[in-house]
């Protein structure tokens, strides 16, 4: 009781100041945001961003919805009738200017209001701006962001607000960055208050600042210009020094692109000996089976999406380690110990599954979407790194490490080391080495599908997909010394890293002419690769 | 009783009207006009050729329908010349030569054009080629149906030059290293330099066939990207090499608001095998979209769809420099009164027919047509948005005016000039070259 009668003035207060707003203020709002609301409808770029502008600047209580819907492309204006309409994310009709439920509206007459990036810019740093009070800190902080990419001096008062309330210290320099971008171009701030506004900024010292300072650097002058130039050389000596780093990170990740690929071949022509010119196409076919695994999910299952990979893996390891045992069978077994037939029907067998899986799935390349986890990119220190280029890496070792165990302590392993070493002393021993023989070309191929898995990720998923990996498997394996799997290891993180150090230096073309005029007089050197087998070669 | 009589007598009979079929059939073959399509169904072009050969075989099951040409039916002759530059002119020969074809539509990369230009130079036979390419050449036998620099290239910089586009001021030309990129980017330096860009705003990269790997290309844009001017990218990078570049360019979250890339070989069919939600707003720029909204547009992706029997075939720019190019063809044999060469030559020039963006395209002297330029952006369902376009549309520029070695050359094939790189400075003609 006592509860209802203390808030009974509170509820009157409130009915007063509704009283108020619905008498006094409303009307003189509903114009202003008429015209902010008809440049909406003029299905014009240069309109649409003054509405923007407009409707940041303005009370009106759902601007942040419109905004939002605007982005995500529900918002419609009707083009005769000039009515801004906007999709909620269920899909109803609401009416913009009143908030309400749009009726008897002709769907065909709406059309969307359309974005470019002037607008879609406009946009970014209204909804920054307007998202600097948000109760979520995540979003405070990409409000942040946005402010500190846009530093537009209309936002300083707002980020002003912000700051005193911010008790996440994350947030709060975020806040502060922002503030500095802003002053430090607003060339009505007193030099000192730029001066420090400068030295905040160059404490960020990324990509982004130097693009700032740069900018400050050519529009100013005097102490401005100098400290600005100060910064730029600090920040630069950093992001140089870091780009070194970042080099051997992009060259790890290639290097495991190749591992992944050659890892597969590294069995089948490292260890077997055989020339398996459709090693590349138990890459594709991996890949595809991605495909059609995220299309049945996405068809029936789509909450399963993130896991699609997960799925994918054992799956494609099946087909692929089925279709490379049926080619033992089929093909390879007549042809053990003629090196040049294997290797021309190996690539005949590529061109009939190309065509295949052409035939089947079309020439078109097939989408295959990240799951959540590996999309995005974060950064580590001031290096930037791509999630999808981090867990490839750590799949790959981890492969790795599994296919080392496999081959060490399994039973299965053992006999194969026995049949490629000797395999007449190892069929004398009792085992079977046909069919050894077959299970080790399934395994190699197997680990090509998994590797198709993951470079669907990063890659084309086409019927040409293979194509491209098989050169590069050769050459890891050969320079890596045939029939050792830790030589097509370091041989693939040393090319990836060479690569990665060449290119920015001569260039992508040149840095592979290049690469590839070393392997070639390595190879003279070293015909055996850099680990060349010791005692007596796999010769069948 | 092996054979009964009646077995026998079926037997005959199936036998005669076979042979009366044949000979049907081969009465037909001679009243039937053939046209030759020569694109690749196997191989790395595949993916970008097989529509085209779709495309051809609706248009003149179409005319067939409206009862052919000069009263005649016409009849596809297709073949596979494999993605291999050298098949491409045998195959063109075998067509010329064999099947005695009145006109091919065909090629898509500029070295296969090449490959198949003496073939149609020696045997006096008919070329369509509708895919844009880097300009520099004007044939009697070809006409190209595709843009060249000065309708793509030269107007998507215009517009990124614009405030609309961002008013860019550094820029980068990255491109895969063969001859239309290098030429087109060699137009647009000498093009941005005569707009007063300073060579070190200008960035050039060229990559592989195929390149896969784009984090230290990506990370050089961004830094390039940073240094206080709005920045953008012009991408000649071709086919395949461009899914893992836009992918790398989502994840290293380089927004179309940051720098935005506008693509000169990338469709709705390359977009149709990428998550385009984190790409939304970067540029292409053609001559035709499947989203604009003419009443031809919507007719002819409905027949399209119809005629693949598969709702979800996207419609793209070469398509309709093909569609463009049969209608010219079909008018052109129609005043003619023939399918000769040389006749259906002369009659090409000045022959005008609706585009599906609104408008006509005209057949121009130097065997170029007129196009309309349209920028759009990419948007969420892999479809592009036109942000931007020309008023009218654009004739060709075969001689590029910003090239050294062309800016002098002018091409036409009408008498009594009939030369493809006139010199106006020496008042010569190049003849071959």
């Amino acid at each position: 009781m006592s509860l209802t009668f203390r808030s009974l003035p509170i509820l009157a207060a409130f009915f007063f100041i509704f009283a108020i707003l619905g008498h006094g203020l409303s009307p003189a709002r509903a114009d202003a945001s008429d015209d902010i609301f008809a440049n909406f409808a003029t299905d014009k770029f240069s309109d649409t961003e003054k509405a923007v502008v407009g409707l940041a600047a303005s009370a009106t209580p759902n601007s942040l919805t419109i905004l939002e819907a605007l982005a995500d492309g529900r918002l419609y204006f009707d083009a005769s009738t000039k009515i801004v309409y906007f999709k909620s994310t269920d899909g109803a009709l609401y009416v913009a200017t009143s908030n309400a439920k749009a009726a008897d509206v002709n769907a065909a007459a709406l059309k969307k209001v359309r974005l470019n990036n002037t607008v879609r810019s406009a946009l970014q740093s209204a909804q920054g701006s307007m998202g600097l009070l948000a109760a979520d800190p995540a979003r405070r902080r990409s409000a942040a962001e946005a402010v500190f990419k846009a530093h537009d001096i209309a936002a300083l008062p707002a980020v002003d607000l912000a700051l005193t309330r911010e008790t996440d210290s994350r947030v709060k320099l975020a806040f502060t960055q922002a503030r500095a971008a802003i002053l430090a171009y607003d060339t009505t701030a007193t030099d000192l208050q730029r001066l420090t506004a400068i030295d905040v900024l160059r404490e960020r010292a990324d990509q982004d600042t130097l693009g700032h300072l740069s900018a400050i650097a050519a529009s100013s002058d005097g102490r401005i210009k100098t400290a600005a130039q100060a910064g730029m050389t600090a920040i630069q000596s950093r992001l140089s020094l870091l780009s070194g780093v970042q080099n051997i990170w992009y060259g790890l990740s290639l290097g495991s692109v190749l591992l992944l690929a050659a890892i597969g071949l590294a069995i089948t022509f490292g260890v077997m000996g055989v020339i398996n010119m459709a090693h590349g196409e138990m890459v594709m076919l991996g890949a595809y089976t991605t495909f059609v695994v995220q299309d049945w999910i996405r068809v029936h299952n789509p909450a399963l999406f993130d896991y699609s990979l997960l799925i994918a893996l054992p799956l494609a390891f099946l087909v692929t380690a089925i279709v490379g045992m049926m080619i033992e069978r089929i093909v390879i077994r007549y042809l053990y110990g003629r090196p040049l037939e294997t290797l021309l029907a190996t690539f005949g067998v590529s061109l009939v599954l190309q065509q295949a899986v052409r035939s089947i799935f079309g020439a078109n390349n097939r989408e295959v979407g990240a799951p959540s986890f590996m999309a995005g990119s974060f950064d580590l220190g001031g290096l930037a790194i791509t999630s999808g280029r981090m867990w490839i890496v750590f799949f790959t070792i981890l492969v790795f490490g599994l296919l080392q165990l496999m081959l060490k302590t399994t039973s299965f392993g053992l006999r194969m080391r026995a049949v490629t070493q000797n395999r007449r002393m190892a069929s004398a021993m009792g085992i079977d080495t046909n069919r050894i023989y077959a299970m080790a070309f399934g395994l190699g191929s197997g680990i090509a599908g998994i590797a198709g898995v993951a470079l669907s990720q990063i890659d084309n998923v086409s019927p040409n997909l293979g194509q491209s990996y098989i050169i590069d498997s050769f050459m890891v394996v050969v320079f890596g010394g045939v029939g050792n799997l830790w030589g097509t290891l370091v041989a693939a993180f040393t090319l990836g890293i060479a690569n990665k150090f060449l290119e920015p230096m001569v260039g992508a073309v040149l840095g592979k002419i290049l690469l590839l005029v070393f392997i070639i007089v390595f190879i003279q050197k070293r015909p055996r690769g850099l680990f060349a087998q010791k005692g007596r070669a796999v010769e069948v | 009783m092996i054979f009964s009589r009646r077995s026998i007598l079926r037997a005959t009979s199936a036998a005669v009207g076979g042979a009366m079929a044949l000979s049907a059939f081969g009465a037909q073959a001679a009243d039937t006009i053939k046209i030759g399509v020569l694109h690749s169904l196997s191989g790395t072009m595949a993916i970008s050729e097989t529509t085209l050969k779709d495309v051809m075989l609706m248009l003149i099951d179409e005319q067939n329908k409206k009862g052919g040409v000069l009263g005649k039916k016409l009849e596809a002759v297709v073949v596979d010349p494999a993605s291999n530059w050298p098949l491409f002119a045998e195959k063109a020969r075998e067509l010329i030569s064999k099947e005695k074809v009145a006109a091919v539509f065909g090629c898509w990369t500029s070295v296969s054009r090449k490959s198949v230009l003496p073939v149609f130079e020696e045997l006096n036979s008919i070329l369509f080629y509708p895919v844009q390419y880097e300009g520099e050449e004007s044939q009697r036998n070809v006409f190209y149906t595709g843009a060249a620099p000065n309708q793509q290239a030269i107007p998507s910089v215009d517009y990124l030059m614009s405030k609309d586009g961002g008013e860019v001021k550094r820029w980068v030309l990255a491109g895969t290293d063969y001859v239309y990129p290098r030429t087109t980017n060699k137009i647009l330096e000498a093009y941005l330099k005569s707009k007063g860009v300073k060579s070190e705003d200008i960035m050039i990269n060229y990559t592989p066939f195929g390149h896969s790997d784009w984090q230290t290309i990506v990370a050089d844009i961004k830094k390039f990207g940073s240094a206080g001017k709005k920045t953008a990218v012009v991408s000649t990078i071709n086919g395949d090499a461009n899914v893992p570049f836009y992918k790398e360019l989502g994840n290293a979250g380089i927004k179309a608001t940051d720098i935005p890339v506008v693509a000169f070989s990338v469709g709705e069919e390359e977009l149709a095998g990428i998550d385009t939600k984190p790409l939304v707003g970067h540029l292409a720029a053609w001559n035709y979209f499947q989203s604009i909204d003419t009443p031809e547009n919507k007719a002819f992706i409905a027949q399209w769809k119809a005629y693949t029997k598969n709702p979800k075939r996207v419609t793209n720019d070469p398509m309709e420099a093909h569609v463009i190019g049969f209608n010219m063809w079909v008018k052109a044999v129609e005043k003619a009164g023939t399918t000769d060469t040389d006749a259906v030559i002369d009659a090409m020039v000045g022959i005008s027919v609706p585009n599906l963006t609104g408008g006509y395209s005209a057949m121009m002297p130097n065997h170029h047509i007129t196009k309309p330029v349209l920028i759009g952006e990419i948007q969420a369902d892999g479809q592009l948005n036109t942000v931007w376009q020309t008023s009218g549309t654009v004739v060709a520029q075969e001689w590029s005016p910003y090239l050294e070695g062309s800016k002098d050359l002018i091409s036409d094939w009408r008498k009594p000039l009939a030369c493809g790189n006139f010199n106006v400075k020496t008042g010569k003609c190049g003849g071959k070259s």
